[in-house]
């Protein structure tokens, strides 16, 4: 037969199990136990609340350009959610909650956004990359952390964080296609939050999920409801294991919505509607969230006041730690190489000089009129 | 002792530094099975296993970007960019993180990786195969960047760049891969990075050059010697970042005289801050100005010009000729 269909394995599920209005999938619902659910929540919460006055501080002057991750919560929290503390984690920028989950001390997020290098010098005993900026980038450092796994082989496995804009970076497809061919065991979250700052998702990528992409490499793709955490844990909890069983990568991509702008530095008013906005506002994954464990009677108004009363204790204390943070600029020379080179040294002492050596002053002019 | 090629001596190099730590993996397109094109991979994959010497997929960006991740992971990646005109689809990784992994992390995190590449021209290659872009990495702070003139220096430039704690651009000069043989000890060597040396002695210039050129500087001092009465220094940079500048600064106080060679380009090349170093430190022990005898500022020719473009021993005579004249 000279021209014939070769019969591929093309398949896309799609998985949510807490719908937007609170209707819950029984058979789908990860059973959690109820000390997890309650972390969790409290978790999601501290990150809505730490985002929100990461807000404030910008308008103040008091923090540099920010990031908000609003309505996106689910998703990194998830997927925190499902690694072992041994685990690799490598995110992109819109992950708060999962490295509050993963133990980062909240300065650090001020720090990062604030200006220093403390907030990317990831905390001792906690195996996360630090945020990445150059978009995509990230999709190879955590394709070969997961490879390092494999040839380790310590039973650990690395879940890395990608945008929908990402996906259109090499970076992402050479990643899927070396996480492949080596078989290592690597989770690919893809963030479909809608929006690459003002670039709409359907003028990202032609294609019609983005979890097909996986396809392609010869990954399992699935789409999950980003909002849902209980879709989130029951799809990133299959890839874990199937992760740390040998069975290879996966491609997750979660569906979701950036309910702010990119970063305090541009205006989402520009290029979508209020009406769109709102409509993704009714998905909001924290009520949702509360509803369920409301409904289940684990959460109450009492615990919910108590949760926030912690949180803004927590939050003061880490907004007091980052502005009474000194920083000192010779440190920008101190970690560029294990040993400072001759030449740095130089311009250090340089920078020295000149930062505590004034330069004599000006000899007076003998006559006015001198100087043409 | 035995009389090694570059290639060779490279390939021993390899060989010794995974037999010492199994964390040094070997990474690069047909690095395995084929010993890579030049084969300085050469055997590595039967003796070491497809474990650690990788054959990977035709991606430089992934190849390096997967080795800032083994590097996470504790290991001491050797990726080979198959030619030096291949390395920029790598290049953002290079620039955005493998150089900043250290200073980002206030050294949690480190990229203990070497990115080995063929360099420069001289051997009729095609298009792409004969670059020579050693300032583009020098430029970015948190690289070393070393070109082994020799044999014997590379094995030992290597072993020290593997063995280093923050990653190493090491450039191998195609055109000495094969050029000429040295005496190479049996037992493993060192140089330190960052180092240069006197590779001839001389009174009355200093003649300042690295990788390939370096044949061409000395083939020049001895011309300058038998023909024009001129004792020239020639000194062998091997880093160019960090820059030896105490070296340079002790020979250019001596002769007074000084002649840059190098096949990158001018603008902005090595010699550019070569130059500017000896203004800042060694201005008033100049007696002439100091010339630059370089690639040109356009693109490489294809090889049947390539010679008028890379810099050779009667360039670097008239220009020193010419600095003793002035």
């Amino acid at each position: 037969m000279p021209r014939e269909n070769i019969p591929l394995p093309c398949r896309v599920e799609s998985l949510s199990v807490l719908s937007a209005d609170g209707v819950l999938d029984k058979d789908l619902e990860p059973k959690l136990p109820e000390a997890d659910l309650k972390r969790l929540y409290r978790t999601m919460l501290a990150s809505r609340m730490l985002d929100q006055r990461c807000l404030m501080l910008q308008r103040q002057g008091r923090l540099g350009t920010y990031g908000p991750c609003r309505g996106q919560e689910a998703t990194p929290l998830g997927v925190a959610y499902c690694l072992r503390e041994e685990d690799w984690f490598v995110p992109t920028y819109r992950e708060l909650p999962a490295y509050l989950w993963r133990g980062w001390p909240m300065e650090k997020h001020l720090y990062w956004w604030g200006g220093s290098e403390l907030g990317s010098a990831t905390p001792d005993g906690i195996n996360d990359l630090p945020l990445c900026v150059p978009i995509g980038t990230q999709c190879q450092h955590a394709m070969g952390i997961a490879w390092g796994c494999k040839l380790r082989g310590d039973n650990t496995i690395c879940a890395c964080f990608v945008g929908d804009g990402g996906t259109s970076q090499g970076d992402f497809h050479e990643a899927m296609n070396f996480a492949t061919v080596y078989h290592v065991p690597l989770v690919m979250v893809i963030q479909n939050n809608h929006w690459a700052i003002s670039l709409p998702r359907h003028k990202q990528s032609a294609s019609q999920t983005l979890a097909q992409k996986a396809l392609a490499y010869g990954i399992d793709g699935i789409q999950v409801d980003g909002n849902d955490i209980l879709a989130v844990i029951a799809a990133t909890s299959e890839a874990v294991e199937k992760a740390r069983t040998g069975g290879g990568p996966t491609v997750i991509e979660a569906i979701t919505y950036r309910l702010m702008m990119h970063t305090t530095a541009d205006d989402p008013k520009k290029y979508r509607t209020a009406e769109e906005v709102a409509e993704w506002e009714k998905r909001d994954p924290l009520p949702r969230f509360a509803g369920y464990l409301r409904q289940k009677g684990i959460l109450d108004d009492d615990t919910e006041a108590a949760f926030k009363d912690e949180i803004n204790a927590e939050i003061e204390h880490a907004v007091e730690i980052y502005e009474n943070t000194q920083h000192d600029p010779f440190d920008m020379f101190r970690y560029m190489y294990a040993e400072m080179t001759p030449e740095l040294q130089r311009q250090m002492a340089e920078l020295k000089r000149h930062l505590e050596t004034p330069l004599p002053a000006p000899s007076p002019r003998e006559q006015a009129g001198d100087v043409v | 002792m035995a009389q090694l090629t570059m290639v060779q001596a490279l390939n021993l190099a390899l060989a010794e530094l995974m037999r010492d730590d199994p964390d040094v993996l070997v990474l690069g397109e047909d690095v395995g099975v084929d010993g890579g094109v030049f084969r300085v991979t050469d055997g590595l994959y039967q003796e070491f296993g497809d474990q650690r010497v990788i054959d990977t997929p035709l991606a430089e960006a992934a190849i390096v970007g997967a080795a800032i991740g083994l590097c996470v992971r504790g290991f001491r990646p050797v990726c080979e960019m198959q030619f030096d005109g291949f390395s920029f689809p790598a290049f953002h990784h290079i620039e955005g993180h493998v150089r900043r992994l250290r200073n980002r992390t206030r050294g949690r995190f480190t990229c203990p990786m070497v990115v080995r590449m063929p360099y420069g021209g001289g051997i009729r290659a095609i298009e792409h195969h004969s670059e020579a872009p050693e300032a583009t990495y020098a430029h970015l702070a948190g690289l070393k960047v070393v070109i082994p003139s020799g044999p014997r220096n590379a094995r030992a430039l290597l072993r020290t760049a593997v063995l280093d704690p923050d990653p190493v651009i090491f450039f191998e000069p195609k055109a000495s891969y094969r050029a000429f043989r040295e005496e190479v000890p049996d037992d493993p060597e060192t140089l330190p990075i960052g180092k240069g040396v006197v590779a001839r002695a001389g009174r009355d210039a200093t003649i300042i050059s690295y990788g390939a050129t370096l044949r061409a500087a000395l083939e020049a001092a001895e011309e300058l010697y038998d023909e024009y009465h001129i004792d020239a220094e020639v000194l062998d940079l091997l880093s160019v970042a960090p820059l030896d500048a105490e070296l340079i600064h002790e020979s250019v106080r001596k002769t007074g005289r000084v002649v840059v060679a190098h096949e990158a380009p001018r603008h902005c090349g090595v010699g550019a801050e070569i130059v500017a170093r000896i203004v800042e430190e060694s201005l008033l022990f100049l007696e002439a100005p100091v010339a630059r005898v370089t690639g040109f500022d356009t693109i490489i020719p294809f090889f049947v010009n390539e010679k008028a473009y890379l810099p050779d021993a009667a360039r670097i005579v008239r220009a020193t000729v010419e600095t003793l004249a002035f």
